[in-house]
C-alpha cells in the first residue's frame, strides 16, 4: 500500500531538487504536446531553450535580450518575496510598476527639454516614490482598517491600467505627435534616457538595480534582523507577535519595498527598453513576477535563475511560432506546465511516499509535526 | 600552421558557393499580428493574406507569422528576431507596432518593412491601410434605416484617428437618413479581449442599442447581439457565423492581393517605400453579403452608395460639416483632404460625448 504522510519539516534535499524535477517534467510533457501538435518534439524544445542563448545567428541579440525581459521580472520578484514569506500578499505589483512608470516619466516630461544630468535621477526617485505611494493604499488599509490586501491591491491594478491611458491620452500625449495617444520617446532624449550601459550586453541601469536588490535581499534574509522577522511573521505568526513585530509595521514595510522595486521597474522599463508612456504600456511584468517569485522559492538566487527561465521561454517561445510554426498557445501553456509542476512536485518535499501500512506512531506523530513546521 | 589556413580556406569554399545559391532561396515573409489568427476578425484577414501570399508564390515564397504580440518593447524584439532570421520582408499589422517597425528597420536596411496603419516611413518602410471609412458610410447609412431605439452603440478600441474617424464616417451616414439617431461610444483601449467587448455590447444593448457596430477584433460583440436578438455589423472579416441571424453585413479587409503585389516586388528587385491607402474601388474594402433583414429598398441604397464611392462620385465626408463644437470644417460640396483624415482627432457635430484625452 503506498501512503502520503506529511513530513516533520520539509526536506532540504527535495526543497532544491523539485525546480529541477519540475523542469525535467515540463520538458517532458512538452514534448508530449509538440508531438501531438505534429512538431517534432526536439526540434520545438531546442528552439525555445537552446537557440536563443546557442544559435549563431540570434545568440549575440537574443542573449542581452534575455536580462532586459528578466531585469523587471527578478526586480519585482525580489520586493514580492520579502511580503510573501511573511504573509503579506501584494498582487498589485503591476499595478504599483505602471503608477511608477507614469509618476517617474511625468517628473521628466514636465522638464522636458532640458538636458541635465539630473533628469533621469530624479524620474528614478519619482519611478519608486510612485510605486511606493500606489502600495500604500492597501498596506494602510490593510494595517489599519483590516482589508483584504489581495483584494485592495489587485483592484487597484485596473485603475492604475486606467491612469496610465488617460496619462498617454491626456497630460503625457507627445505634442508633436500628431494627435496620436503616447509621451514622447523618452529613450531618444538623452536626459531622460536608460541605455545599455555596455553595448552588446542588454544591461540598463534596471539590470543593475535587479542585481542590487538581489544582493541586498540575500543580506537582510541572511544577517539582519528584519530578514528574520519576516521569515517568523511568515512561519509562526503568533510567536512573531509574541517577539514583539508589530503587523501593522511589518505589513507598511513589505509592500513599500516592493511597490518601490515595483515602480523602479517601471520607470526603468519606460525610459529604457519600452522607450514610452504608451496606452499599453503594461505587458503583466506584475503578474509574472508574482510566477517567478515561487518559481525562484522566494529565495534571492533562485529568483534570478527563475528570471531568466521565463525571460527565455518568452524569447524562445516568439522564436519557435517564427521558426517552427509553434502557437502561441503552446508556448503558454508550456509555460503554465513549469508552474503547475513546480507546485504538483511541491508534494514531495513538503510529504513523503511510504510503501507499507502507517505506524500509529507515525500517524500520531505527523499532524503535530506538520502543525510545529507551519 | 601553413595547412592550418589552406584548411581554413578550403572550409570557406563551400560558404562562398552556399551565398552564391542564396538567390534562389524562396523569398521568406514573416507577419507580426497583434490578436490570435483565430480572433475572426483583424488579424483572421492578415492571416488569410498571409495563406494566399503562399499559395500564389508556392515554392517561391517561405512565410512565418509570431500572434498576439503586444504593442511596446516586446514588439521591437519580435520584429528584430524576424529580421535576424533571415525574413526578406515583414508585415507588421497594427497601428501600435509603428516606433517598434521604423527602430528595427534603422538597424536592417537591407530587409524590407510593411507596416499597416501607421505613417512613419523610410527607404525599407512602406506602409499601407485601407480606407475603412467607406465601409463604415455603408453601414452607417443601413444602420440609420434599421434602429428602431434610434440608438446605436458603437464599440470603439483607441482613440486613434483610424478609430474617431470610421465612427464620424458611420454617423454622417446614419445622421443624413436618420437625423434623431444617437450614437453611445465606448472605449475599450485594447484590439483583442472578447470577455470585454461582450461586456460592453451588453451594457449597450441594456441602455436600449438596438443596433452594433464595433471596431475591435474578436467576433464577441456580434456573438452578444445575436443572444440579445438585436442587429450588428461584423468587423474587419466576415462574421457571421458568430451571429447568422445577427450579422447585416461586415466591412471586410482584404490584403491578399497587396500582400502578393508587395511580395513579387521585393522579389523583383521593384519594391520602394510608399503609402498605400486603398479602398472599396480597389477591393482592399469590401462587404459582406447584405442580409434579408434589411428591406430591400434599403439594401439597394446601400449598394447605390457603395458604388458611389467606388465610383468616386460620393465621398463620405462632404460639406456641409462642422465638429463637434459647433466650428465649420468643411463647406457644402467641399470633401476632406487626406491629411486631416489621416490626422482626424475630433468628432463631427452631433455625435454626444467626448473622446477620451
Amino acid at each position: 500500500m503506498i501512503r502520503v504522510e506529511p513530513r516533520p519539516a520539509p526536506s532540504r534535499l527535495w526543497n532544491a531538487l523539485t525546480p529541477l524535477l519540475a523542469v525535467a517534467l515540463t520538458l517532458a510533457a512538452g514534448a508530449l504536446m509538440f508531438a501531438a501538435l505534429g512538431v517534432g518534439p526536439g526540434a520545438a524544445l531546442r528552439t525555445i531553450f537552446l537557440d536563443p542563448l546557442f544559435d549563431p545567428r540570434l545568440a549575440a541579440f537574443s542573449r542581452p535580450q534575455l536580462l532586459v525581459k528578466a531585469a523587471p521580472l527578478i526586480l519585482i520578484a525580489i520586493g514580492l518575496s520579502l511580503g510573501f514569506r511573511a504573509g503579506i500578499w501584494n498582487i498589485g505589483a503591476e499595478g504599483q510598476y505602471l503608477i511608477g512608470a507614469v509618476l517617474g516619466a511625468a517628473a521628466g516630461l514636465a522638464l522636458f527639454p532640458a538636458e541635465s544630468r539630473l533628469i533621469f535621477p530624479l524620474m528614478v526617485l519619482c519611478g519608486l516614490l510612485g510605486g511606493l505611494l500606489w502600495a500604500m493604499i492597501p498596506a494602510l488599509l490593510k494595517a489599519y482598517a483590516r482589508t483584504n490586501e489581495i483584494l485592495v491591491s489587485l483592484l487597484l491594478v485596473y485603475v492604475a491600467e486606467n491612469v496610465v491611458a488617460w496619462a498617454a491620452l491626456g497630460p503625457l500625449r507627445n505634442p508633436d505627435g500628431g494627435g496620436f495617444p503616447g509621451s514622447r520617446q523618452l529613450s531618444r532624449w538623452d536626459a531622460a534616457s536608460n541605455p545599455e550601459l555596455i553595448a552588446g550586453t542588454g544591461a540598463h541601469w534596471g539590470v543593475v538595480a535587479a542585481m542590487l536588490a538581489v544582493v541586498l535581499a540575500y543580506a537582510l534574509f541572511a544577517r539582519a534582523k528584519l530578514g528574520y522577522d519576516i521569515r517568523l511573521a511568515g512561519e509562526a505568526p503568533r510567536a512573531a507577535r509574541f517577539a514583539g513585530v508589530s503587523p501593522p509595521r511589518l505589513v507598511i514595510l513589505c509592500f513599500a519595498v516592493s511597490g518601490g522595486l515595483a515602480g523602479l521597474a517601471g520607470i526603468f522599463e519606460a525610459t529604457g527598453p519600452s522607450g514610452q508612456i504608451g496606452i499599453d504600456f503594461g505587458v503583466g511584468y506584475g503578474f509574472t513576477a508574482i510566477i517567478v517569485a515561487f518559481l525562484g522559492r522566494l529565495n534571492p538566487f533562485g529568483i534570478v535563475l527563475a528570471g531568466l527561465l521565463m525571460a527565455l521561454t518568452y524569447i524562445g517561445g516568439e522564436l519557435a511560432q517564427m521558426m517552427v510554426g509553434i502557437p502561441l498557445a503552446a508556448i503558454q501553456a508550456l509555460q503554465g506546465m513549469l508552474l503547475f509542476f513546480l507546485l504538483g512536485v511541491d508534494v514531495l518535499s513538503r510529504y513523503r511516499v511510504r510503501l507499507g501500512r502507517a505506524r500509529p506512531a507515525d500517524v500520531a506523530a505527523a499532524p503535530r509535526a506538520a502543525e510545529a513546521a507551519e | 600552421m601553413k595547412t592550418l589556413l589552406l584548411a581554413g580556406a578550403a572550409a570557406l569554399l563551400p560558404l562562398a558557393t552556399l551565398a552564391q545559391s542564396a538567390g534562389d532561396d524562396p523569398l521568406k515573409v514573416g507577419f507580426i499580428y497583434v490578436g490570435p489568427v483565430g480572433d475572426g476578425g483583424w488579424t483572421y484577414e492578415h492571416d488569410q493574406g498571409r495563406l494566399a501570399l503562399e499559395e500564389a508564390l508556392g515554392d517561391g515564397v517561405e512565410t512565418t507569422f509570431v500572434e498576439s504580440v503586444p504593442e511596446g518593447a516586446d514588439a521591437e524584439r519580435v520584429i528584430q528576431q524576424m529580421a535576424l532570421t533571415g525574413h526578406d520582408l515583414i508585415f507588421t499589422t497594427s497601428f501600435g507596432f509603428m516606433d517598434a517597425t521604423a527602430n528595427v528597420a534603422e538597424q536592417f536596411p537591407d530587409v524590407t518593412f510593411e507596416h499597416a496603419t501607421g505613417y512613419k516611413r523610410a527607404d525599407n518602410v512602406g506602409t499601407y491601410s485601407a480606407r475603412f471609412y467607406e465601409g463604415r458610410a455603408v453601414i452607417g447609412h443601413i444602420a440609420g434605416h434599421m434602429t428602431e431605439t434610434g440608438k446605436i452603440g458603437y464599440i470603439a478600441s483607441y482613440p486613434i484617428p483610424e478609430v474617431i474617424r470610421g465612427i464620424n464616417a458611420a454617423y454622417l451616414a446614419a445622421s443624413e437618413v436618420n437625423p434623431d439617431v444617437e450614437f453611445s461610444v465606448v472605449w475599450l483601449y485594447t484590439w483583442f479581449d472578447p470577455a470585454q467587448e461582450a461586456d460592453a455590447a451588453r451594457a449597450l444593448i441594456e441602455q436600449g442599442v438596438d443596433v452594433i457596430m464595433q471596431h475591435t477584433d474578436s467576433t464577441a460583440p456580434m456573438t452578444a447581439a445575436e443572444e440579445a436578438g438585436i442587429v450588428a455589423f461584423g468587423q474587419a472579416s466576415d462574421m457571421a457565423a458568430a451571429g447568422p441571424t445577427a450579422q447585416l453585413t461586415a466591412i471586410i479587409d482584404d490584403w491578399a492581393p497587396y500582400y502578393i503585389r508587395r511580395a513579387e516586388e521585393v522579389r523583383d528587385g521593384t519594391w520602394t517605400s510608399e503609402d498605400t491607402w486603398e479602398g472599396i474601388a480597389e477591393g482592399m474594402v469590401e462587404l459582406a453579403p447584405f442580409s434579408d433583414r434589411i428591406p430591400e429598398e434599403v439594401r439597394a441604397s446601400a449598394q447605390a452608395l457603395a458604388d458611389g464611392i467606388a465610383a468616386g462620385e460620393v465621398h463620405p465626408f462632404t460639406g456641409p460639416i462642422a465638429r463637434q463644437d459647433g466650428t465649420p470644417w468643411l463647406a457644402e460640396g467641399e470633401t476632406a483632404d487626406d491629411e486631416t483624415l489621416a490626422g482626424m482627432n475630433f468628432y463631427v457635430e452631433g455625435i454626444e460625448g467626448d473622446i477620451p484625452d
